[in-house]
């Protein structure tokens, strides 16, 4: 009976300096299973996977393989065992062809020349097989996230593995592509394959999975059939206490016109075609307005428009009635406009400043915090203290903290905590959410919904459907750079805008693309 | 809380041992090399290096004297490093302050403050061309401050061999191949000694440059650390994009780090050559003064008040070094500073390698932990406030 398991983590500590990362942990995987590994950020997931991959030895507990214990001291032995993974950053050279990323590190070579017909027949056959479509001739820099997703699952198949891991597969992909994944997976599932599906979305969890294990802080918290649960029992497995998995909102009541947007024409940086052909819509007072779409399509630089990063080849941007299409960051920012910004690394943080440094970047010029060119540093402590108080930020040494040292979430809330304590009369956030787990999704969403009741305008840019459906006013979708439709979220369903965002359709009356 | 403070002290003496041991291990490499050269003048030469400074007033006060040009040559380099911009253009910067001043003084027979902010403005002009051609076209300042070296050595060549009046020549000399001696043009011009010659047993070398620089240097770090300007400059070089998203004009502020880093340079070339201690000679490679800015900054991690620490000990050496000549050329020596110099600037490895060897062997995990450190640190937060509540009730 032992071989019912093809791998199974018996009781795996595994320790850093003054952290349990994980704590006895057992995790079995059976032959042609789907199973689904749960937890918030810093639960331990990654940890654990990387102690099967061999990136980490554990300090106890063992690993075996078809019921014989394995040691996997580093990737190839992972590897040798038919265990693959697809990371969450894709690990794949960029100015390579996706053949060439595809056979990196197993080429076959003859005279010490590469020989890649019988490669290129192979990874053909295997993406046929599984309906994983890919040109293998083209570069990884220039093929879609979707497309570098689905070469690192044959770079998986190409050798042949049959263990497969995907850490936090979905988080890049829209919602198409996800049903897509999701039946490559069951499709790896019926071959006999087995897969661990690392993920903190429960939905799919409940779509895909036969079982799930959940880890909370670095502890077991049980494995349970997914036939026998509910997203409800899961979160609160997850978490450790009920969560609100939507969020509660009065009805808007909305006011003044705040920010205007007029036929916007912007320039993209990564091809010769506009990124934004002609968007036209309003925000106003006490109303989240969520502008939806498949990562791409214009909405990075529609963004960069409004908030003055990129400059626009023409249209209009009213705020509060004054044209800013021309105005510089700073004056747009002293109009009242905070910009919780997508990239929160690029933009939101000097990362090698401290935390209070960072909480004042967009204030340091007012007097409260200034005398005639000397910062008050003082008066900048106490600003700090008092944020780091009232949004609850956490980090190793407080305001001196060093942004880079503390956790994303944190991050976060550190930006979150100075863009809207600015009192603005429009914020911008851009997926305020990515990549944090459920405790600061669900905070985060509080304070956009407290924005909003307070009469702030809000525009917000998110790729989550879940999250635009539930937070959102009124939806706009974007594909390729124009608005084709706009939506009340309680008459339409996800599937629907899905189709918008996909160009199947489109509300103005032009030719919807053939999809 | 009482642990983490022992932490961070720990952190402050591991820099200092750090430094000590990297500087240590410099010397017996270049005490090996001078086996290796003259084995049976190694012992005298050694000797020579690490003592010279200190053997005599008069050696000492050589040490101070050269530590002042070298000190805002290195607070230039550091500078622009904050910004985010690499001025190797340091030398040119330096000549171009050094032949303002020279002009000043020699030509125009002005007094030597006057010299000194000739050299100031001088130097800031020649700093302001990498700055814009980056600002502007993206122009990587390495390339521009290069060419710049070689404009401004070879353009202060043209300008004192088509100008006579500077020339020693011109001042009852017989050489025409360097600017004439202070002394004998315009003794207003030299820096003042400020009585610092009678402290220094009538040390030659010795005057109030070194305290000059010392003053700039504090009022660098001043700038860097306690204004909204310096605020600004620090964001633009640790993350330009971010800066721009945070309202602040990013190329302004690397243009006016450049003009400053000039400025810095030029006033260095000033302080050396209205020192009376020196003429310039017209020679067709770039002053080496400049280039030792760059260590001098990388030792003290481009922080102001640690670039008056480096660029003594480099001046240190350097003295040292002269010292040893009669046994050793002056290339050897020359060999022998760099290996020293580069060995000290190991000692952020170094680092690295005593907090390994005071932690124990866990060597491979080193990387590792720091990233679970930062991972904990939330945890770690919120139990250290619970500690401040049950301390404040």
């Amino acid at each position: 009976m032992a071989s019912d398991y093809v791998i199974e983590m018996l009781h795996i500590t595994k320790e850093f300096p003054g952290i349990k990362a994980n704590d006895d942990i057992t995790l079995q995987l059976k032959r042609g299973e789907l199973h689904a590994l749960l937890g918030e950020n810093g639960a331990g997931k990654s940890t654990l996977m990387s102690v099967l991959f061999g990136l980490y030895q554990a300090e106890q507990g063992t690993i075996k393989k078809d019921g014989k214990e394995v040691q996997i001291k580093d990737p190839n032995d992972a590897n040798r065992l038919g265990i693959g993974m697809v990371h969450q950053h894709f690990k794949l050279v960029e100015c390579f062809s996706v053949l060439d990323n595809i056979i990196l590190g197993v080429e076959d070579t003859k005279h010490g020349f590469l020989q890649k017909d019988e490669a290129r027949r192979k990874v053909m056959a295997l993406s046929e097989k599984y309906g994983l479509r890919v040109d293998p001739d083209a570069l990884v820099s220039d093929i879609s996230v979707g497309m570098q997703q689905r070469v690192e699952i044959l770079k998986m198949l190409y050798r042949d593995n049959e263990i497969l891991i995907f850490d936090e597969p979905t988080a890049v992909l829209t919602p198409q592509e996800i049903d897509e994944l999701m039946e490559i997976m069951r499709g790896f599932k019926n071959e006999g394959k087995s897969i661990l599906f690392i993920t903190h979305k429960l939905a799919e969890i409940m779509a895909v999975a036969d079982r799930c294990t959940v880890l909370r802080k670095g502890k077991y918290m049980g494995t349970v059939d997914i036939s026998g649960t509910t997203q409800e029992e899961l979160s609160k497995m997850m978490v450790g206490r009920d969560v609100r998995l939507t969020a509660d909102k009065k009805p808007c009541k909305t006011g003044n016109v705040i920010l205007s947007v007029k036929d916007l024409v912007i320039p993209s940086r990564t091809h010769n075609n506009n990124a934004v052909r002609g968007v036209s819509f309003d925000v106003r007072q006490g109303e989240i307005v969520c502008v939806a779409g498949i990562e791409g399509n214009g909405q990075t630089e529609l963004i960069y428009g409004i908030t003055g990063l990129e400059k626009v080849i023409s249209g209009n941007i009213t705020l509060k009635g004054k044209d800013i299409t021309h105005a510089p960051i700073r004056e747009r920012s002293m109009d009242g406009m905070s910009h919780i910004p997508e990239d929160r690394h690029k933009h939101g943080l000097i990362l090698d400043y401290t935390l209070e440094q960072n909480l004042v970047l967009q204030r340091y010029r007012e007097s409260a915090f200034q005398n005639k060119g000397v910062i008050k540093a003082g008066e900048v402590r106490k600003y700090a203290d008092r944020l780091i108080e009232e949004f609850d930020i956490r980090s190793g040494q407080g305001p001196v903290t060093i942004a880079r040292s503390m956790s994303g979430g944190n991050q976060q809330k550190a930006i979150i905590a100075r863009e809207i304590d600015k009192q603005p009369e429009l914020l911008v956030a851009v997926q305020p959410t990515r990549g944090l787990d459920v405790g600061a999704i669900e905070y985060i969403h509080e304070q956009l919904i407290k924005e909003r009741d307070n009469g702030k305008a809000v525009l917000l840019v998110s790729l989550e459907l879940d999250e635009v459906m539930n937070l959102s006013d009124r939806i706009l979708v974007m594909y390729e750079g124009e608005i084709v439709g706009e939506f009340d979220p309680k008459q339409t369903t996800v599937e629907e805008l899905g189709l918008y965002m996909a160009g199947a359709k489109r509300q103005d009356g032009k030719e919807a693309k053939a999809s | 809380m009482s642990e983490k403070k022992k932490l961070s002290e720990n952190q402050m003496f591991i820099s200092v041992l750090a430094s000590v041991v990297s500087i240590i291990i410099g010397l017996i490499f270049g005490f090996i090399l001078l086996m290796i050269l003259n084995p049976s003048k190694a012992g005298i030469g050694i000797n020579a290096m690490m003592t010279t400074g200190f053997s005599s007033l008069d050696q000492f006060g050589k040490v101070l004297y050269q530590s002042a040009p070298l000190m805002l040559c290195g607070l230039s380099v550091g500078f622009a490093f904050k910004t985010g911009m690499f001025n190797i253009g340091a030398t040119g910067q330096y000549t171009i302050g050094a032949f303002c001043a020279l002009v000043g003084g020699i030509a125009w027979q002005l007094p030597w403050w006057v010299c000194l902010i000739l050299s100031f403005i001088g130097g800031a002009i020649w700093g302001i061309f990498p700055g814009l051609f980056k600002a502007l076209f993206n122009v990587n300042e390495v390339i521009t401050s290069i060419m710049f070296n070689w404009i401004g050595m070879f353009l202060v060549n043209l300008l004192l061999a088509n100008m006579p009046i500077m020339l020693a020549s011109a001042w009852g000399a017989s050489n025409s191949d360097r600017t004439a001696a202070l002394s004998q043009a315009n003794p207003g011009a030299i820096i003042p000694k400020g009585g610092l010659d009678r402290l220094f047993g009538n040390s030659s070398w010795i005057n109030i440059s070194v305290f000059i620089a010392i003053i700039v240097a504090i009022i660098c770090w001043f700038i860097l650390e306690k204004t909204t300007f310096g605020y600004e400059l620090k964001a633009c070089g640790f993350n330009k994009e971010g800066s721009r998203y945070a309202g602040i004009n990013a190329n302004r502020n690397i243009v006016l780090s450049m003009i400053i880093a000039g400025a810095l340079s030029g006033l260095g070339g000033g302080l050396y050559y209205l020192a009376g201690t020196i003429q310039y000679v017209l020679e067709k490679k770039t002053l080496a003064m400049g280039f030792n800015g760059i260590p001098v900054a990388l030792l003290a991690n481009s922080n102001p008040i640690g670039t008056i620490f480096s660029s003594l000990f480099i001046s240190y050496i350097q003295v040292g070094g002269s010292a040893m000549q009669p046994n050793f050329s002056s290339e050897s020596t020359d060999i022998i500073i760099a290996v020293i110099i580069y060995l000290a600037a190991f000692a952020l490895l170094m680092r690295g390698l005593i907090v390994r060897i005071m932690k124990g062997g866990k060597s491979r995990e080193t990387a590792v932990t720091e990233n679970a450190a930062n991972v904990t640190a939330d945890k770690a937060d919120s139990m250290d406030k619970d500690d401040n509540k049950e301390a404040k009730a």
